[in-house]
């Protein structure tokens, strides 16, 4: 009796998710749908799917791709964020050691610098921070990397870190011993240890700088533009006269390779989320 | 070790200080500075704009925050029950928060006025559109990321409470209230300030989905403190005045929830 009452609710409940779940996946569903609509059947009735006057197979994303230059785009943005992730995990990974091991004044109070400036909003520095870069000629796909390393630098120290007080010392001493100096000591003793929270890392901020908008905005400009920028400025600079299909085509491909990446990486990418949270 | 630090300094904290001297300062670029002491910050507060920015923020923070964390428990409740594909239940619902700022609004831009196309009207109709599409935005993008938080949470729950309770012959409501909910107090404080900051500082979802529309109402602090700074010739000093008052508010709420953090790990 108490059984079958348990049973039946649990069915109840797994009928209310499945409903949930298909109200999250709609949207991103209607996108797609979209997508493969002719440019005139978007705007006004998004709903409709796609009937036979209304099918437009693949070319929208024939357009979208070749009038906003999209390809050049989704190249640079998969440029700035994987460089940026890779330097960004090895550098704050010496940055984290060093400050963790040198007991002194100084690294204390850039480890307090790093914390601080996870708390401090983009708009406190967007217009200064934009003035220094363009100064020191930093305002290109390349030198775009060391801002991302600057600005992640707060958030993957303070994770590090964490991780590093947990190596025991003695596992160091041993390889000082057998001879090793420090560079060896990273590489071959440090760095392997703390692969698992620099992976969670990396997670994190591929998906910041995949999707970061006004910081590439504000230093690329129009003349480089990254995915997301080449998104607004498709919608914005148009002036009322918005290829939709193209549109459609172009928010497919960015939300296609992400949705793959977490496909496949989703347990590191969930692990990641609790770490930063607990950790945060 | 050296690169990291000379970034840091060069695109961080060069730019803070800096951030900090120009508002005192009327310029148009960083180097016709003029000191005028606290004359940005007497505009900033004086300036309708910035003041309804104010107030819509703080009330969808309020708005966003409740739901966002009362959805995200429960299904954070439901997904730890003994139902059904927990697992791609949970792979569905944390999907949206991997797709960017900018994208989600035009997402919701286009559904939102797909549905009041019927009514003959578009989201920039009235500010009370934009408000709750961006309410609704936030919540289908952050629910899932707060419910993974809570499922951890409540898998640290050891068992033996909830069959103590049990055995006392506590009804559910009473072990939800008595028992879960004190002992995840921890993932509480902690996506309640993720939901509280993320939604405060929000901008490419308000960029792209009402970009202040109708006539600014829909502008929310961190849009309108890019507007000052871009659309406004001679006004960047009062961006910068308007900047530094956002940063004052988001360090005292995360001063507060360190408070309040440190205050509940001494009673546990």
């Amino acid at each position: 009796m108490e059984l079958s009452r348990k049973k039946r609710l649990s069915s109840l409940l797994f009928v209310v998710l499945v409903l949930l779940a298909a109200l999250f996946l709609v949207p991103i569903l209607i996108v797609f749908l979209n997508s493969f609509k002719t440019k005139f059947s978007i705007m006004g009735s998004p709903f409709k799917l796609p009937t036979k006057e209304t099918f437009a197979g693949f070319e929208n994303y024939v357009s979208g791709v070749k009038s906003a230059g999209i390809a050049g785009a989704f190249g640079r943005s998969l440029f700035i964020t994987v460089l940026s992730v890779l330097v960004l995990a090895l550098l704050t990974s010496m940055t984290a050691w060093y400050l963790v091991r040198v007991k002194s004044s100084v690294s204390r109070l850039l480890y307090n610098t790093f914390l601080f400036s996870m708390i401090v909003p983009f708009q406190m520095v967007m217009y200064t921070m934009t003035f220094v870069v363009t100064k020191l000629k930093f305002n290109n796909p390349v030198g775009i990397i060391f801002v991302y390393l600057g600005f992640g630098a707060g958030l993957s120290v303070f994770m590090l870190s964490g991780f590093v007080k947990s190596i025991p010392l003695e596992l160091e001493e041993a390889a000082e011993i057998d001879g090793c100096n420090p560079v060896q000591k990273f590489f071959m003793i440090v760095f392997p240890i703390l692969k698992p929270t620099a992976i969670t890392v990396t997670i994190l901020n591929a998906m910041w700088i995949w999707n970061d908008y006004l910081l590439p905005y504000l230093i690329l400009g129009t003349g480089n533009k990254t995915l997301p920028v080449a998104i607004q400025i498709a919608m914005q600079g148009a002036y009322g006269a918005v290829n939709w299909g193209g549109f459609m085509a172009m928010l497919v491909l960015a939300i296609l390779p992400i949705i793959v990446f977490y496909l496949f990486c989703q347990r590191y990418i969930i692990e990641g989320v609790i770490a930063g949270a607990v950790k945060g | 070790m050296l690169p990291t630090l000379a970034a840091f300094a060069a695109f961080f904290i060069v730019p803070f200080i800096m951030g900090i001297y120009l508002s005192f300062n009327k310029f148009t670029t960083v180097s016709n500075a003029e000191w005028i002491g606290f004359g940005n910050y007497a505009k900033a507060f004086s300036n309708s704009d910035f003041l309804r920015a104010l107030g819509f923020t703080s009330l969808f923070t309020v708005v966003s925050v409740i739901t966002v964390n009362l959805f995200a428990f429960l299904l954070a409740l439901a997904l730890t029950s003994a139902v059904r594909g927990k697992n791609v239940f949970r792979t569905i619902f944390f999907m949206p928060n991997l797709i960017g700022g900018i994208v989600l609004g035009y997402i919701w831009n286009l559904i939102i006025n797909g549905v009041l196309a019927n009514f003959g009207v578009d989201i920039s109709y009235s500010a009370k559109y934009g408000f709750w599409g961006l309410v609704v935005l936030t919540n289908w993008q952050l629910i899932g990321y707060m419910m993974v938080i809570y499922i951890a949470g409540l898998q640290n729950i050891p068992r033996d409470l909830h069959e103590a309770a049990e055995i006392d012959g506590a009804t559910r409501f009473q072990t939800l209230k008595n028992v879960t909910v004190p002992m995840l107090m921890s993932s509480i404080t902690i996506c309640t300030f993720l939901t509280l900051t993320n939604s405060f500082k929000l901008f490419d979802q308000n960029l792209a989905l009402t970009a202040g529309a109708p006539a600014r109402k829909t502008a929310m602090l961190a849009l309108d403190i890019y507007n000052t700074f871009y659309g406004r010739a001679g006004w960047q000093g009062v961006g910068q005045a308007k900047a530094v008052i956002f940063f004052l508010i988001v360090a005292l709420i995360a001063f507060a929830q360190l408070k309040i953090t440190s205050s509940r790990e001494v009673e546990s």
